[in-house]
């Protein structure tokens, strides 16, 4: 029972790490490109990159908070322009090719030991150096704080039919939201939808509680800006795609020549999207690298694909399809390192091995996804019966 | 100028389209009283094949004209090139178009739209994964809520969104779509993709419409209520320029026909008058274009004997030219 606790325990764990939620508003922005405006951005690890460095590299030639926002922002907006400029009038394909080789462009020129006053080279900024005006805003102070701090130790002494109860109920939970999801309309079913979500959290939280630091790097603080940022940008993208707006970047999905024949301009309708994606992927890599370090080698193309999984799996063109996915990728992740680590031996696969491994598993779990339910878990199966 | 100041009532006359057309030289490149859309020296080439070589054409405002010619003549391409879609060979020597008094040389095809002339695509271009009614909403002009700052305030633009919604239903009302209007427009037939299509151009209130080939693939039933379509558009002061290769269709509802052939302009006038001309015979319509190719009756030996002596006559003919 102390092993699936301990599994729980790390699951949960991650699944409220600011570090997802980071990758949620990246996955957010890149939904906005290749969900709804169907751009290939192959490069949204370098849009992160940006972010992450234009605020850094400000804070330690010591610029305001503040300012050193807008810099990361301002870096991911010229980069979106430089790269729309020429790709946009093309195909879509060429989009793709050009995002990828600017995103290493971007990584390579950042790891370069000439730029080492600046970028710390393939070191990188270590995030004692550009974290502590953040820090400072805490208004939690120090001390550390469990969630829930009624849990399941409070409960009949912890003892193992509460822990399987409760996952009965989490379950229940989860095929709950699915059901609603699917069967109700309008407002019930919104409301049937975010209660469930809720009550699902708060068990999740009973039967694993986390317990951090109100303030440290990866505390109370830092977890709770970015999962409000996570909500807000989500709240952001449901504006924009249910207006007028959004309903061109659809067309422009669709077909391109349609819209152009009917007096949109295309190609500033497109600029404006990967703008947009783009400055929702400069705050996720902001938010990313808050509780770590600014290492380009762990913001390349890898971390592209992991947002084009967690966007594959939640659905793309959804609404909430990017925040779930994001907390499935990485819950499942966790889930396999633990879960690996606790059960297969040493001799068959050595702790650093298990990483190695989850991936395999999480790409596995990808392609069968891709197959079987192309539309991802909240996707409209009807949109994608179309698709030409 | 008398012939000009014809109302757009007075086009709905036929009488009164007759009378003004009448006055019109049936010559390739024609002067037209008060031409909407005119084009000068406008070259296409691809490679060495020249698709279009048009030299002049004018198009007469208010009545439809319809563009006639045989597979490959160019008139998509042509098509192509006055909406912005392609850009001409000639764009630096001498290709100028004009539509309503304002230059159209170096215009984007959205810009060419939003000066009001909209066109259709021969393949139909309805927006897949989106309804029908989202597709129709796209169509409108000048909407508030398209600008990315606007879009966020949902007071700015509610106010138009509902005044188009109404538009977008009364327009799929009239094309029989309306019960269709929350379905995705890839679950459409073919024939309603083509309806939703210029159904959704005329959302922007365009002051001509360009039709590539409208009637292609719709049942006769379809055809009919499309043709009544184009004709009220016409009737309500609407310029209809449409691609089409059923000759009953363009006889039955064209005031002009422009005929092109090997990328060139080859005759001009009234549907009778072109399709009296040798010319056009020859490039497109083939002798017996008149003749029901289903009829049982060319069956008969009768029939095969005057098919045959005609035969003989032409290779005779040609025997001795040569």
């Amino acid at each position: 029972m102390d092993t699936i606790q301990s599994i729980l325990n790390a699951m949960l764990r991650e699944a409220v790490s600011p570090q997802t939620a980071a990758v949620a508003i990246a996955v957010i922005g890149l939904n906005i490109h290749f969900g709804f405006t169907g751009l290939l951005n192959m490069g949204q690890s370098a849009f992160m990159l940006l972010g992450a460095y234009g605020f850094a590299i400000s804070i330690t030639h010591g610029l305001p908070l503040v300012v050193a926002i807008l810099i990361g922002l301002a870096a991911a907006f010229v980069f979106a322009l430089v790269l729309g400029m020429p790709t946009l009038k093309l195909r879509g394909d060429y989009l793709a090719i050009v995002t990828i080789s600017a995103a290493e462009i971007i990584r390579y020129v950042g790891r370069s030991a000439k730029l080492t006053d600046f970028t710390g080279a393939a070191q990188g900024i270590p995030g004692s150096q550009y974290r502590d005006p953040f820090t400072k805003l805490s208004p939690f102070g120090n001390g550390s704080t469990q969630l829930m701090p009624f849990n399941y130790h409070d409960v009949a002494g912890g003892a193992a039919w509460v822990t399987i109860l409760g996952l009965v109920l989490v379950a229940a939970c989860v095929t709950g939201i699915v059901a609603a999801g699917r069967r109700l309309e309008g407002l019930t079913r919104n409301v049937a939808v975010v209660g469930l979500s809720v009550l699902g959290v708060v068990l999740a939280l009973f039967l694993a509680p986390v317990t951090n630091q109100n303030t440290g790097v990866r505390g109370w603080w830092f977890t709770g800006v970015a999962w409000v940022l996570v909500g807000l940008s989500t709240y952001a993208v449901y504006k924009l795609v249910t207006s007028p707006w959004g309903r061109t970047l659809k067309g422009i999905r669709e077909d391109e020549d349609a819209i152009r024949s009917l007096g949109k301009n295309v190609f500033a309708i497109k600029m404006q999207a990967l703008v947009i994606g783009g400055l929702f992927g400069a705050v996720g890599g902001i938010m990313y690298v808050l509780p770590a370090t600014v290492q380009p080698d762990s913001m390349g193309r890898s971390l592209t694909f992991f947002c084009y999984t967690a966007l594959l799996l939640g659905g793309a063109a959804s609404i909430f399809g990017p925040v779930l996915g994001s907390l499935l990728f990485f819950v499942a992740r966790a889930f396999i390192i633990a879960a690996t680590n606790a059960y297969v031996p040493d001799s068959v696969m050595s702790t650093q091995q298990t990483s190695q491994f989850a991936f395999i598993v999480v790409g596995v779990a990808l392609m069968l996804l891709v197959i079987f339910r192309p539309q991802g878990i909240l996707g409209n199966k009807r949109e994608l019966r179309f698709n030409v | 100028m008398s012939e000009s100041t014809v109302s757009a009532a007075g086009l709905a006359d036929p009488a009164g389209r007759r009378a003004l057309m009448a006055g019109v030289d049936a010559v390739p490149g024609s002067a037209k009283p008060d031409p909407i859309l005119e084009v000068q020296k406008i070259v296409r080439q691809f490679g060495g094949m020249t698709a279009v070589d048009v030299d002049h054409l004018e198009v007469q405002r208010g009545i439809i004209t319809a563009l006639i010619g045989p597979n490959g003549a160019g008139k998509t391409t042509f098509f192509n090139l006055i909406t912005g879609f392609d850009r001409p060979s000639s764009a630096r020597t001498g290709a100028h178009w004009s539509f309503d008094g304002a230059k159209l040389d170096k215009t984007s095809a959205s810009s060419v739209a939003r000066a009001g002339m909209v066109r259709t695509f021969q393949l139909t271009k309805a927006l897949n994964r989106m309804t029908v009614m989202d597709n129709m909403m796209l169509g409108a002009q000048n909407q508030e809520g398209e600008n990315l700052l606007k879009s966020l305030f949902k007071p700015l633009w509610a106010r138009q969104e509902r005044e188009i919604e109404e538009k977008a239903k009364d327009l799929l009302d009239r094309f029989k779509l309306l019960e269709k209007k929350d379905d995705y427009a890839g679950s459409l037939s073919g024939g309603q993709r083509k309806l939703l299509e210029m159904a959704r151009a005329l959302m922007s209130d365009p002051k001509m419409i360009m039709l590539d080939e409208p009637m292609a693939g719709v049942n006769p039933a379809l055809t009919q209520s499309l043709l009544g379509h184009i004709q009220s558009l016409r009737d309500e002061g609407m310029t209809v320029l449409f691609v089409e290769h059923d000759m009953h269709v363009v006889r039955h509802i064209s005031d002009w026909v422009v005929v092109m052939a090997e990328g060139r302009l080859v005759a001009e006038g009234t549907a009778d008058t072109v399709m009296a001309n040798p010319a056009v015979i020859d490039a497109y319509l083939g002798a017996h274009h008149e003749t029901d190719l289903g009829d049982d009756e060319l069956l008969s030996d009768d029939a095969m004997q005057e098919i045959a002596q005609e035969v003989a006559a032409e290779a005779e003919h040609e025997g001795g030219k040569s």
